[in-house]
């Protein structure tokens, strides 16, 4: 069978080539984790390994830090786990690689189809919001994937996460195959199916515990440290400014507290907020944020060493802006949370954005009156 | 964790229910229960509006104004005019690739 596999493999890296017709590649390039084929009625399919490599882990890492996670991808299709036939489990996945990865490592003991959806490298339950983990998408692939000759029964196995997308009365009238909502989490899906399809009430919650809320924080603070240096060289500018030019040296004496401040403030807004949310009084994300970095701020004032104490203006700006930013920082996570919707979202907003414009207003007022105070003019 | 009391837009028609429990299998929340063979919304609060009960009721008994839950989406959306989005890292060139 080597020639098959190399001819498959081949067809396939074509078909990753040509998939995006602007030429990107779509698909991760080390096909690794194919480690043979299974022979089906409509052709070879490749078969994946449910064991995680250490570079799918260290993919993984780079996919919770960095851009890397916007191009992670598989090529959407059937796949297969073990040695699956014409009765086995359909189970459908997104073609973002890392939820491909969370689902093809749960299924060692398992002989299953897995269906990939081209989901644009999105995860199921977001992919699902956008729709395109959706009814038409998977009708489609169960066409493509000529899934009826490949298995005899009629039913495919959705994550549970993926019904904001997929309706399963309109997959069985378009497609032809009943939808069963899986667990949530992958790892549940042996239970589920030993179980005759049957979720426990465990496996069909959505939770977020704290390892899952740290996990989301490096691309929390990630954009905001992004704009860091324009505020860096803001302050940098004000407090070296003086009629004769920028003195250096009091850009850094005077900067420097604030600098330290500033990384203070998108801490407690973008890692302590998220790591206590639900410690931290109220439900609103902007109160949490603002309650958080005001004790971050007001904590870090005892210790950093902070000549604005002796300068009313600068002491007003420091509680006025800085709890501020952690409450803008902390807003942002309502889009990685579990839990909040867009109602609630944009009745925050309303409240919160034209209170973020006046007290960035006056923070910059009190700022300026600060330097005139400094040349004297005030 | 709850999000805001009372603003999520989750309606249900009783008079459309047929007690399926569909609602029920795919929310995350346990939003809705069964009482009296008809679906009822036993915790709003606890409804993100993500949309999946609504996607998968064959009766129509569900509505909500489903969207992103994003802060950032939103506030893009205000500025730039259109539908918020959660594109929050990906460029748009790579979205409209494949």
């Amino acid at each position: 069978m080597p020639e098959l596999k190399l001819k498959v493999e081949l067809d396939w890296k074509k078909e990753a080539v040509s998939c995006c017709e602007c030429g990107g590649p779509a698909l991760h390039p080390a096909l690794e984790w194919v480690i043979g084929t299974v022979m089906t009625p409509v052709g070879p399919v490749p078969r994946i390994s449910s064991t995680l490599s250490k570079t799918d882990y260290w993919e993984h890492f780079k996919c919770r830090t960095t851009a890397y996670r916007d191009d992670y991808r598989v090529v959407p299709g059937l796949y297969a786990a073990g040695n699956p036939d014409n009765n086995s489990d359909v189970l459908v996945s997104a073609n973002y690689k890392y939820s491909f990865d969370m689902l093809r490592r749960e299924l060692k003991d398992l002989n299953a189809w897995i269906l990939v959806l081209d989901t644009k490298g999105i995860n199921v339950w977001c992919a699902a919001g956008k729709g395109t983990f959706g009814t038409a998408e998977l009708a489609k692939r169960i066409s493509v994937a000529q899934l009826n000759k490949v298995v005899d029964h009629r039913r495919v196995i959705v994550p549970q996460l993926g019904a904001p997308g997929v309706s399963a009365f309109r997959v069985k009238r378009s497609a032809g195959f009943d939808v069963l909502y899986g667990p949530v989490h992958a790892k549940d899906i042996p239970a589920y199916i030993k179980a005759g399809y049957e979720a426990t009430r465990e496996m069909r919650r959505v939770k977020f515990p704290l390892s899952d809320r740290l996990v989301l924080t490096p691309m929390e603070i990630n954009p905001a440290m992004k704009k860091f240096p324009l505020y860096a060289g803001f302050i940098l500018v004000v407090f070296g400014l003086a009629p004769s030019g920028i003195l250096f040296r009091d850009a850094f004496a005077g900067g420097l507290p604030f600098l330290l401040l500033g990384l203070v403030s998108v801490l407690a807004g973008a890692l302590l907020t998220p790591a206590l949310l639900p410690f931290v009084p109220f439900r609103s994300f902007a109160i949490k944020g603002w309650i958080t970095g005001l004790l971050a701020i007001s904590l870090s004032t005892r210790f950093i060493l902070f000549p604005g104490q002796y300068n009313t203006l600068l002491l007003i700006f420091t509680y006025l802006f800085f709890p501020m930013a952690s409450s803008y920082i902390a807003l942002q996570f309502t889009g990685s949370t579990t839990f909040t919707g867009m109602s609630g979202v944009k009745k925050e907003l309303r409240i919160a954005i034209p209170a973020y414009l006046l007290f960035s207003v006056v923070s910059f007022i009190l700022l300026t009156m600060f330097k005139l105070t400094q040349w004297g003019i005030l | 964790m709850k999000y805001l009391s009372n603003t999520a837009s989750l309606e249900l028609f009783p008079e459309s229910c047929t007690g399926c429990g569909m609602c029920l299998e795919v929310c995350p929340h346990e939003v809705l229960a069964l009482s009296n063979k008809k679906a009822v919304i036993q915790d709003r609060d606890r409804c993100m509006e993500c949309g999946a009960c609504v996607n998968n009721c064959p009766f129509g008994a569900l509505t909500v104004d489903k969207g992103v839950g994003c802060a950032a989406a939103l506030i893009k959306s205000m500025i730039s005019g259109g539908e918020p989005s959660c594109d929050c890292s990906g460029g748009d060139k790579k979205n409209s690739c494949c």
